[in-house]
């Protein structure tokens, strides 16, 4: 049994004398046993084992536990003791990989459709693996993602992907596995302390949003009838894509805040016996009957904003995920856009202070994204037979003075943990002559 | 009888024309003499006096004689008031009466000049021919007299509300020009012009102007200011420049002057830019004064008010009333309040109906204010002769007099009685009839019989103008029936359904055939068509508590004197209203005040006027906190379980083992975290009206400190994240952007309060994309140079060249060199007393402004977002250049394509004073974990990670002797956190600004709970209105959560509009704004 003694030195060696992205390669297959000991582990279902093992071959998990690791002949040991180990942190509706530079550049970006009933496009087709930001969300501990189709009223199709893969074909972890609608509001007005003088006649948002809705409604009623016929004479690629809502296979993902639409979502999805998500949830705290009756997960966008009114509870967003575990809904967390997914573990930490425990905190980015995403059959844990997707951090990896991701594995790949941030610290930490601590 | 029905109509025929008149007439001429004795009447000659069973002679346009026993000559027409009044006529002082609708240049929507719709056109400089100014929206050359054309149906609806002069203005520009004073007679304009130039008007709003500048309130503070300099120096200049609007403006500085603004923050913004210049306007407002009521009577200044209260929401819906706002509700109930709270404050003011939208709103809000403690006085005074003295016209009207003109108005009871009813309004010796002042008082029971309904009681309630009936039978046939009762002189008509025998709707007309006994006559038809005759003959008085009482509740919402409801429907009264239970048929002009007055209960004003406001505003408090952990920033580094004491609004003492003086307050702070309040040297919020003068790539004269907003909710919030100051910066969108402002998070104080005193100045640069205009749009819609970073050099270099050279003129004695603000702060820059902030990504442009600085002469205070310092930090600390950067921004544009988390490590380790700020509020309220990032990124060591928010932007910005650190002497500005600040799992306890705990988590709690029963309370009472038959407006109209929110690249306020002090934009610019502003970031 070889001991392997982690360190950064031995990563930097193998990188620290070229630059660019180029050369961040993506991890070949494992090809024998690892066994990392000595760790706190966080499995991700709430639960957390002190000095513990975790033991892992052919890129799935095989033993786990606390005290002394079973011998495994011919395994790498890793000695992780004081170190925390993580289920890879999972950040769902994201646009990873479908934007580059997000203003200004915009052949960059890939991740709004024109049209607004496009329930047929496919965001997998357009993840860029070779993104210079994935490896700088990667090595936060995010190993799992959901590129997410975002324009018009039904923006596409998601697939789940795992972040290192040399093309999108190895990246998917779960393709086409949801459509997301972006449930029309029915709220706006005028500004804040100002009256609108002299405006012509306009369409109320109310009716705006009827309009939207009711363009959708129709959408959904003919799918449904098409998705029951076998051969259809002409075919609707939009209804053909939308079969799998209606049969199980896909997930409805609607964007929605308010509680009012939230509620129309649940009447909607239940009328068409789809599974729903919610994603944003703003005021979900107000309907958590209605999503509890109808088991509607939530994904809550970003804890780190600003509540909607004044009158909100300063620390309203901080909240709300705590206000959701207490009335008993599954909710989930992803952060904003697509380079700002690498502070979603802050994001989720941030809510601790307000009521939520760590361990909690970090089930609503494994766990329960897994779940919501329904890819918890083989991760979100650290269980025996699921994908060893997860890493060493040297410290809590919520917290900004914890984190410190020092080796990560996706289905038992030892992944690359450098990134074109790095790269360009330790070019210029050359420059000065001072020393570049990682 | 028929005599006085004669008189009527013969009033009805207008005067054709006049004696002495100038102008030719087409057949005989038909001058007739207009002497009229108004007898009987109790005349209100003015608010000090009333004379009952008067007399009043009009001779042609003006008052011949007021008084008690006054003779009547021969060849007057007798009218007989009887038991009516006559009151001088009202005056407005501010209305838009006779002025051309502005042409609404669509500004913002296809420009001056067209173009593509939707795609603005660029206006430098004006476009409007002729020698006038640069600028569009200074405009004092328009002149109402001028343009001034009566206008028959405005005056007539002016007239309704018993107005006979008014005040006439342009409502368009910064410097709108000069204002007349005009009767409301609908004679030739020649004859109802009472003063030609009355006052210099002014206001924040730019109007129809196409010149793109201003774009923002601060801008458009910046040009009334230099507007001011300029035409000073147009006196003084010889022969360069002839400039009708500076000479205007110059001719019209000795009239009143009159500015129209909004809320309190307004007043006191132009209040403040009237000092700098010697003056003190009039300020006609939105009537919140009573919102910040000391700070208004401190400015000694006349107002103009309007009565025009917010009707309640329609919010049963509980979601929808989430929309609503917390001061929208308190506005609601409160809003009435403020004529008596200006009145209580001795503030002179007239009153408006501007804003208000029929006579019957005009008066049932003034009666509303009046249960709030206006007096009927002031009332009458702030309507009468406070307008004509402010209009210069007090020697014409405002009161009845010998030789003033014959404006009066004949009303049915006193001018504010909830039943009085305005018959008559007379302009100039000429009748207006707003109601019929009929004969006689019809109200009774009478028997009513026709072919097809016999002996039925018809019972007929109410007021002239405005009666009620019904029709009751007895018997087998029993009914109660409302009827609609319409008369016209003589002339009345019924309609009535009796269900039964006949069903179907009966018609009556007929007229008064005899007056004693009072009887009508007249033909029917019944509802299958048949016609015939019919009688009603009066037998008695009609019974109290008639039907249709759904009136005002009795003054002082005791509802015992309700009214029969001339204007019934109108809810009214908080508390009363059509709820009143036993509202009986008040005589008309019976004294209301019988019924006890007691103010209706409102809640209190908060400071600020927002959610999270105090009814108190919280004081220092000497505090000695036990047993913390301190982070003193200072070399005593972090000590355990250490005591923090502050005593009125400074640090104490910072040790173990402190000792706490008698009387302060003892915190047990074991466990808990104490650091020096958080220092954000990038923010935007609390600014008003736009953050960006993105019009000309040079507004140096634009200063956010005109606009600081201390109502923004943002300022409590960031509070609750430890964060005591904040350097309010101007946006990117220009090279050289406006003059900083920095201030301290005092929640609820007023905007001057607010800022950090004595600091240093500072001003905003920008280089790169934003400046450049490149996500902007490009060539096509935005010409402005520059649109390379090649331009922004020669911008800057242009810009201090320019500098330079007036520095030099100016200095050389003698000169006349017109004083130009935006280069004074050049100047100040180059002489080393106002220091940059400058906005910059990439290390070229970083290099390029270091080089302009050195050739040019100045220094460079500190770079923000800066996010390649990092490739050139050597070369900024050889500047002595600060940094003040993001944690781990990048990606959201192309400029920082190359921006990293350790590039504020590695600055800091270079030896740059290196700070991270927010640019953003919602960044701002956990700079703390931003700092922390320093640790995940580059492992800086966690005092040197909180002194990137804390001393070192306290360093920048020139206020480290006062803020940043922990020391005895230095300002009580501190924050107390529940663990370590920079961990993710701090909560930030309590924070004090100058030693006032303005956050305290532990009390939070408690005033949301208040918040929450003071909008239950407040919504209660909306319901009640709107059951009471108020007026309602929609929950749409609730504006919770709209707040604007700027970032640097938040390009423009949306378009002025001369409506309001406002900015109105449409429905899509707002998402798109919205969108910029949520993933944007420069």
């Amino acid at each position: 049994m070889k001991k392997t003694f982690l360190s950064l030195g031995g990563l930097l060696l193998g990188t620290a004398l070229t630059y660019g992205q180029a050369t961040i390669l993506p991890a070949k297959a494992q090809s024998k046993a690892v066994v990392i000991t000595g760790a706190t582990i966080h499995v991700g279902n709430g639960q957390v084992i002190d000095n513990g093992y975790v033991a892992f071959d052919k890129g799935k998990i095989t033993a786990i536990g606390s005290g002394s690791a079973p011998a495994i002949a011919g395994a790498d040991v890793i000695d992780a003791k004081g170190k925390q180990v993580y289920p890879g942190f999972i950040a769902p509706v994201t646009t990873i990989g479908l934007i580059e530079v997000e203003s200004g550049a915009n052949g960059t970006v890939d991740d709004a459709e024109t049209g607004s009933l496009n329930p047929n496009v496919r965001s997998i087709v357009a993840y860029n693996t070779d993104s210079k930001i994935i490896p700088t969300v990667r090595s936060n501990g995010v190993l799992l993602t959901q590129p997410t189709p975002t324009g018009g009223l039904v923006s596409g199709e998601s697939s789940v992907v795992q972040l290192d893969a040399w093309n999108w074909e190895d990246a998917a972890y779960k393709t086409d596995m949801a459509i997301h609608l972006n449930w029309p509001s029915s709220r706006g007005g005028g500004r804040r302390g100002f009256a609108a003088p002299g405006a012509g006649p306009q369409e109320s948002p109310a009716e705006r949003a009827q309009k939207a809705l009711d363009a959708i409604t129709n959408l959904f009623a003919q799918a449904k009838a098409y998705a029951e016929i076998e051969k259809p004479e002409v075919t609707n690629l939009r209804f053909g894509a939308m079969k799998g809502l209606f049969d199980g296979s896909k997930k409805l993902f609607v964007n929605a805040d308010g509680a009012k639409e939230i509620v129309q979502a649940i009447n909607f999805a239940k009328s068409f016996k789809l599974q729903l998500v919610i994603v944003g949830g703003k005021q979900s705290y107000l309907v958590t009957e209605a999503l509890k009756e109808n088991n509607v997960p939530v994904i809550i966008r970003e804890t780190q904003s600003l509540p909607e009114r004044d009158e909100d509870d300063v620390y309203l967003p901080y909240k709300l995920p705590n206000l959701l575990q207490q009335a008993g809904v599954l909710y989930g967390l992803t952060g904003t856009g697509f380079w700002r997914q690498r502070n979603l573990p802050f994001e989720a930490g941030q809510a601790v202070g307000y009521g939520l425990t760590k361990e909690q905190a970090v089930s609503m980015i494994t766990l329960n994204n897994a779940k919501i995403l329904g890819i918890d059959k083989t991760t979100g844990t650290l269980e025996t037979g699921k994908d060893a997707n997860l890493f060493i951090s040297g410290g809590d990896a919520l917290d900004m003075i914890g984190l410190d991701v020092q080796k990560a594995f996706i289905q038992g790949r030892d992944i690359n943990l450098d990134n074109q941030h790095k790269q360009l610290y330790r070019k210029f930490a050359a420059k000065y002559g001072i020393e570049a601590k990682l | 009888m028929k005599k006085l029905l004669l008189f009527c109509f013969a009033l009805l025929l207008t005067h054709l024309t006049h004696a002495q008149d100038t102008y030719p007439v087409n057949g005989p001429w038909d001058v007739r003499p207009g002497q009229y004795a108004f007898t009987n009447a109790t005349i209100v000659v003015s608010a000090d006096q009333t004379i009952t069973n008067g007399t009043l002679l009009v001779k042609d346009r003006t008052i011949e004689a007021v008084g008690a026993g006054v003779a009547i000559p021969k060849g007057y027409i007798t009218v007989d008031l009887k038991g009516k009044f006559i009151y001088p006529a009202l005056v407005d002082a501010f209305t838009a009466y006779g002025t051309p609708d502005a042409a609404r240049a669509a500004f913002g929507a296809g420009g001056a000049g067209a173009g593509i719709p939707g795609v603005r056109t660029s206006v430098m400089t004006s476009s409007k021919p002729g020698a006038y100014g640069w600028n569009e929206a200074i405009k004092p050359e328009m002149n109402v007299k001028a343009v001034f054309h009566a206008d028959a149906a405005k005056a007539q609806d002016l007239k309704r509300y018993g107005f006979g002069a008014v005040q006439s203005i342009i409502r368009d520009g910064i410097a709108r020009g000069t204002s007349a004073a005009v009767t409301l007679g609908e004679d030739r304009d020649n004859f109802v012009m009472l003063n030609d130039a009355v006052a210099a008007h002014y206001s924040f709003s730019k109007g129809t102007a196409a010149t793109n500048y201003p774009s923002s309130l601060m801008g458009s503070v910046a040009l009334l200011r230099q507007s001011y300099y300029d035409a000073a120096w147009y006196k003084t200049q010889k022969g360069g420049e002839y400039n009708i609007s500076l000479d205007e403006f110059n001719k019209t500085q000795a009239l009143p002057q009159i500015f129209e603004v909004s809320d309190p923050a307004s007043v006191l913004r132009a209040a403040k830019l009237g000092k700098e210049f010697g003056k003190t306007y009039i300020y006609k407002t939105e009537g919140k004064e009573y919102q910040k009521i000391d700070a208004i009577k401190a400015l000694g200044a006349t107002f103009i008010i309007p009565v025009s209260f917010p009707a309640p929401f329609d919010i049963e819906d509980p979601l929808d009333a989430r929309s609503i706002s917390f001061e929208q509700l308190k506005d609601w109930e409160l809003a009435p309040t403020n004529p008596a709270a200006l009145e209580k404050a001795g503030v002179k003011f007239a009153l408006t109906s501007f804003g208000v939208s029929s006579s019957r709103d005009f008066y049932a809000n003034i009666r509303k204010a009046m249960e709030f403690g206006l007096t009927e006085k002031t009332a009458l005074n702030a309507l009468t002769t406070i307008p004509a003295e402010m209009l210069g016209i007090s020697d014409k009207v405002g009161t009845l007099a010998k030789g003033k003109l014959a404006n009066f108005v004949i009303s049915s009871a006193g001018l504010f009685k909830a039943d009085a009813v305005i018959y008559e309004n007379w302009v100039q010796g000429r009748q207006f009839v707003v109601a019929r002042m009929d004969v006689s008082d019809i109200k009774g029971k009478f028997t009513l019989t026709g072919n097809g309904f016999a002996n039925t009681t018809l019972t007929v309630t109410g007021n002239p103008g405005s009666y009620t009936a019904t029709i009751d039978r007895t018997g087998a046939d029993s009914v109660h029936a409302t009827s609609t009762f319409i008369r016209g002189g003589d002339i009345v008509s019924l309609n009535f359904d009796l269900q039964k025998n006949p069903k179907g709707t009966i018609r009556l007309s007929g007229y008064i055939s005899s007056t004693s006994p009072l009887t009508f006559k007249g033909s029917s038809i019944m509802p299958d068509g048949t016609t015939g005759t019919w009688t009603a003959v009066y037998t008695g008085p009609a019974p109290a508590g008639g039907p249709g009482g759904g009136g005002f509740g009795g003054r002082g919402g005791q509802g015992g004197l309700a009214g029969g409801g001339n204007r019934g429907g109108q809810g009214g009264a908080p508390g009363a209203g059509g709820a009143a239970p036993t509202g009986g048929a008040a005589p008309a002009g019976a004294p209301a005040a019988d019924a006890p007055k007691v103010a209706p209960t409102v809640g209190p004003v908060i400071y600020p006027f927002v959610a999270y406001g105090n009814a108190v505003v919280p004081k220092a408090e000497t505090t000695l906190f036990k047993n913390a952990t301190v982070w003193t920033n200072e070399k005593e580094g972090v000590l355990k379980n250490a005591d923090v004491l502050i005593e009125g609004n400074k640090i104490k003492a910072v040790g173990k083992n402190l000792t706490a003086p008698a009387g302060a307050k003892t915190i047990d702070a074991t466990n808990k975290h104490i650091t020096a309040g958080i220092i954000d040297e990038h923010s935007h919020i609390a600014g008003t009206g736009g953050i960006n003068e993105g019009s000309q790539s040079v507004t140096a004269e634009v200063r956010i400190g005109d606009v600081i907003d201390p109502e923004d909710v943002n300022i409590y919030r960031q509070l609750a994240g430890g964060v005591t100051t904040s350097q309010i910066l101007h946006g990117s969108a220009n090279a050289i952007g406006g003059q900083s402002q920095l201030m301290k998070h005092r929640w609820g104080v007023l905007p001057e309060e607010l800022k950090f005193e004595n600091a240093d100045g500072f001003i905003k640069f920008a280089l790169g994309e934003n400046v450049k205009g490149s996500n902007n749009g490009g060539f096509n819609t935005n010409p402005r140079f520059p649109q390379t970073r090649m331009g922004v050099e020669e911008t800057m270099i242009d810009a201090f060249t320019r500098a330079k050279e007036y520095k030099a003129a100016r200095a050389v004695k003698g000169s006349t060199t017109r004083r130009d603000l935006e280069l004074d702060a050049l100047v100040e820059i180059l002489d080393g007393k106002r220091f940059i902030t400058c906005h910059s990504y990439v290390q070229s442009e970083i290099n390029m402004l270091m080089h302009v600085a050195d050739s040019m002469g100045f220094k460079i205070n500190t770079f923000t977002h800066i996010l390649e310092g990092y490739k050139v930090a050597d070369k900024m600390k050889a500047h002595g250049i600060s940094a003040s950067t993001f944690s781990d921004w990048w990606a959201y544009k192309n400029e920082v394509a190359e921006a990293i988390p350790y590039n504020g490590k590695v600055m800091h380790e270079v030896g740059l004073n290196t700070g991270f700020n927010s640019d953003d509020e919602e960044m701002a309220r956990r700079l703390n974990q931003e700092a922390a990032k320093a640790i995940t990124y580059g492992k800086m060591s966690e005092e040197d990670a909180l002194k990137l928010v804390t001393l070192n932007p306290a360093k920048m910005l020139h206020i480290d002797g006062r803020v940043g650190s922990l020391k005895a002497g230095k300002d009580a500005d501190i924050a107390v956190w529940s663990a370590n600040p920079l961990s993710i799992y701090a909560v930030c306890e309590k924070t004090y600004v100058d030693g006032i705990a303005y956050w305290d988590l532990s009390k939070d709690a408690e005033v949301q709970k208040a918040m929450k029963t003071e909008s239950g309370r407040i919504i209660q009472k909306m319901i009640e209105a709107k059951r009471g038959g108020s007026a309602v407006q929609g929950a749409a109209a609730g504006n919770a959560g709209r707040r604007p929110r700027y970032e640097c690249e938040t390009l423009e306020e949306e378009n002025f509009t001369v409506a309001n002090d406002a900015y109105v934009q449409d429905a899509k610019e707002r998402a798109a704004l919205h969108k910029a502003q949520k993933t944007s970031k420069q």
